[in-house]
């Protein structure tokens, strides 16, 4: 429709009987799922997380089961023979815990872009139960989606390897290491809605993000071997967090599967609680 | 009722607000009247809790507005700034405003109604007139039924009918003893608009009071006539007192100029009032083709309220120093 609506004006309407009502947390986190439901953005990135992931682990674990016996046996050897889970997982979560990261970060950033922080901090002038909300259903959605996908990586990579190396969800650490992918990429998509809201602008939180998630585990990687620089590296948020969905331990691993996973998780309470206070202090 | 104490506001070392204090009474449209950069949409932005001030307090009905349970369902305010997702249908925006008061899914269909955008409230705001947007904007105002009202420059960018639409609405939610804060650099909106004015300039109070009041106060009445007999009807209105300018050079271009193939002049009166002159030209037999109380008094007023507190540009550039055009 391109003309303007007629202006009808119904002085009657003014003067609705409101139900009394106060307002709970039920009905924030209600708003902040309306919120989410109704931008294609949301639709768009966790298709293609679903896609990329489950695609990726299938294609990767594809191509190392046709290519079994091929020049590159002794890779497969040390990674996928030392730990098929942690291979089967590895390869979608790569690439797929990218569009967690961005869409963690667009479900705040874009009510600065777009203004509506100021309708949501009108509607709820009390900065942190908002915030609170939006992270309960976002992790919500998030723990439902990943743990979908992570069951469904698993089934496919297994299948596709199992003439090779079969692995069951009963084996030794495997349910673990499936629940707890699912586990990371939620966690993971919180520590990045915590970058969106303290930084608020998408494109520099979102290279933030996978700056911390994809550069910096590559750059500690290459300081030099000693013991600071190697709890450095096994302390980065993503370094630690990815040992959850791994069942193999290796030699002079610092952290187990859950510690790991629970510095994770201080990495993100520690950003979200800087987040709280910063939304709490600036102007909207 | 609205109270702002002793209010503050600085960014950096720029000083936006300047211990301001007023109260807002309900029951009429109050005018808040300033030039640009006035701080005005701060003063908006302090009262709804979107900034934080420096120093002074403000209050809704003696709370401040972070304290209030539901503030949707007290205070209904329309930002000049956009606020709404443009990917985003006008009924996803409303339903999440109305999920977090408590409100039923009902009644964003009756806002939607109330404000004429029921059959596009499926649709992406991106696509969205200027018009329709601010539409939603009163939606959402209204959303809760507040019964204090605060809207930053609601008229700006809308046509004719948007702006008598803004304006009898803003009336009739006045008369039904909510209290409106309505501001506006357009003099001569606020002229047939508020029944009261809060002029700020550079974040400081320059007046408070009622509208004719401000208008009174200023130059006083002016009437704009326009004749083919100008000499005569000047003689007329002097010998009545009053004083006849010539106004070619007027109100600014346009307006000074005569409609094509008119041998008609400006004058711009002062001292009698638009009805005694029309009685002076009935009785001489003097065609005239306009006669308008100005409403530019308003104007005249607020240019005199607000000089030197300007934030940008120069207050020199009044009417008198287009004459060589």
């Amino acid at each position: 429709m391109t003309s303007a609506p007629t202006a009808s004006y119904s002085p009657a309407g003014t003067q609705p009987d409101l139900p009394p009502s106060r307002p709970g947390f039920g009905h924030l986190m209600l708003a902040e799922w309306t919120k989410i439901r109704s931008v294609r953005s949301t639709a768009w990135t966790l298709f293609l997380f679903v896609v990329i992931t489950i695609g990726l682990t299938a294609l990767f674990s594809w191509i190392s089961a046709a290519n079994w016996t091929g020049p590159h046996a002794a890779d497969r050897d040390t990674t996928i023979l030392a730990d098929p889970v942690g291979f089967i997982f590895g390869a979608g979560i790569g690439l797929g815990q990218l569009t967690i990261c961005v869409l963690g970060v667009l479900v705040i950033t874009t009510e600065y872009s777009t203004g509506v922080i100021r309708a949501s901090l009108l509607a709820v002038p009390r900065r942190f139960p908002m915030l609170a909300a939006k992270v309960a259903v976002f992790g919500l959605l998030m723990v439902v989606l990943a743990e979908i996908v992570a069951f469904g990586s698993f089934f496919v990579g297994s299948k596709i390897l199992h003439s090779h190396v079969p692995v069951s969800l009963s084996g030794t650490g495997v349910l673990r290491a499936t629940v707890g992918a699912g586990l990371y990429l939620t966690v993971l998509g919180l520590l990045a809605l915590a970058v969106g809201a303290l930084i608020r602008h998408t494109a520099g939180a979102i290279s933030t993000t996978i700056g911390v998630v994809l550069i910096l585990p590559i750059l500690t990687g290459l300081l030099p071997d000693n013991s600071f620089y190697n709890h450095l590296n096994a302390y980065l948020p993503q370094q630690a967090g990815s040992l959850v969905y791994a069942v193999h331990q290796n030699s002079g691993q610092l952290l187990s599967a859950w510690e790991g996973f629970g510095v994770l998780c201080v990495w993100t309470a520690v950003l979200l609680a800087a987040a709280t206070y910063l939304l709490n202090r600036r102007d909207a | 009722m609205i109270e702002v104490t002793d209010l503050s506001k600085r960014f950096g070392d720029k000083v936006a607000v300047d211990h301001l204090s007023f109260k807002i009474q309900p029951g009429k449209v109050t005018g808040f009247l300033g030039p640009n950069g006035a701080g005005k949409s701060t003063t908006m932005r302090l009262i709804l809790g979107l900034d934080h001030p420096n120093s002074g307090s403000a209050t809704i009905d003696g709370k401040r507005y972070a304290e209030l349970a539901a503030p949707l369902r007290t205070v209904g305010a329309l930002l000049e700034a956009k606020s709404v997702h443009s990917g985003r249908s006008a009924r996803n925006h409303l339903l999440f405003l109305a999920q977090t008061q408590g409100l039923p899914a009902s009644r964003v269909d009756g806002v939607l109604e109330l404000v004429g955008l029921r059959d596009v409230a499926g649709k992406r705001t991106g696509g969205f007139s200027l018009g329709m947007s601010q539409r939603l904007g009163v939606a959402a105002a209204m959303l809760g039924n507040p019964q204090v009202l605060l809207l930053d420059e609601p008229v700006n960018g809308l046509d004719p009918e948007g702006v008598l639409w803004i304006r009898n609405l803003m009336k009739h939610l006045a008369s039904e003893g909510r209290t409106i804060l309505v501001s506006s650099h357009l003099m001569n909106e606020m002229a047939v608009t508020a029944d009261h004015l809060i002029v700020i300039g550079r974040g400081k109070l320059l007046a408070d009071a009622a509208t004719e009041e401000v208008i009174a106060r200023g130059s006083g009445q002016s009437v704009r006539v326009r004749t083919p007999d100008p000499d005569r009807l000047t003689a007329l209105i002097t010998a009545e007192g009053g004083t006849a300018i010539p106004a070619a050079n007027g109100n600014g271009g346009i307006n000074g100029t005569a409609g094509p193939g008119s041998q008609a002049t400006v004058l711009t009166v002062t001292g009698v009032t638009a009805a005694r002159i029309g009685e002076l030209a009935a009785a001489s037999s003097i065609v005239l083709h306009e006669l308008t109380p100005q409403l530019a008094s308003l104007e005249d007023a607020f240019l005199e309220l607000t000089a030197g507190s300007l934030e940008y540009g120069h207050l020199d550039a009044q009417p008198a120093d287009w004459s060589s055009e």
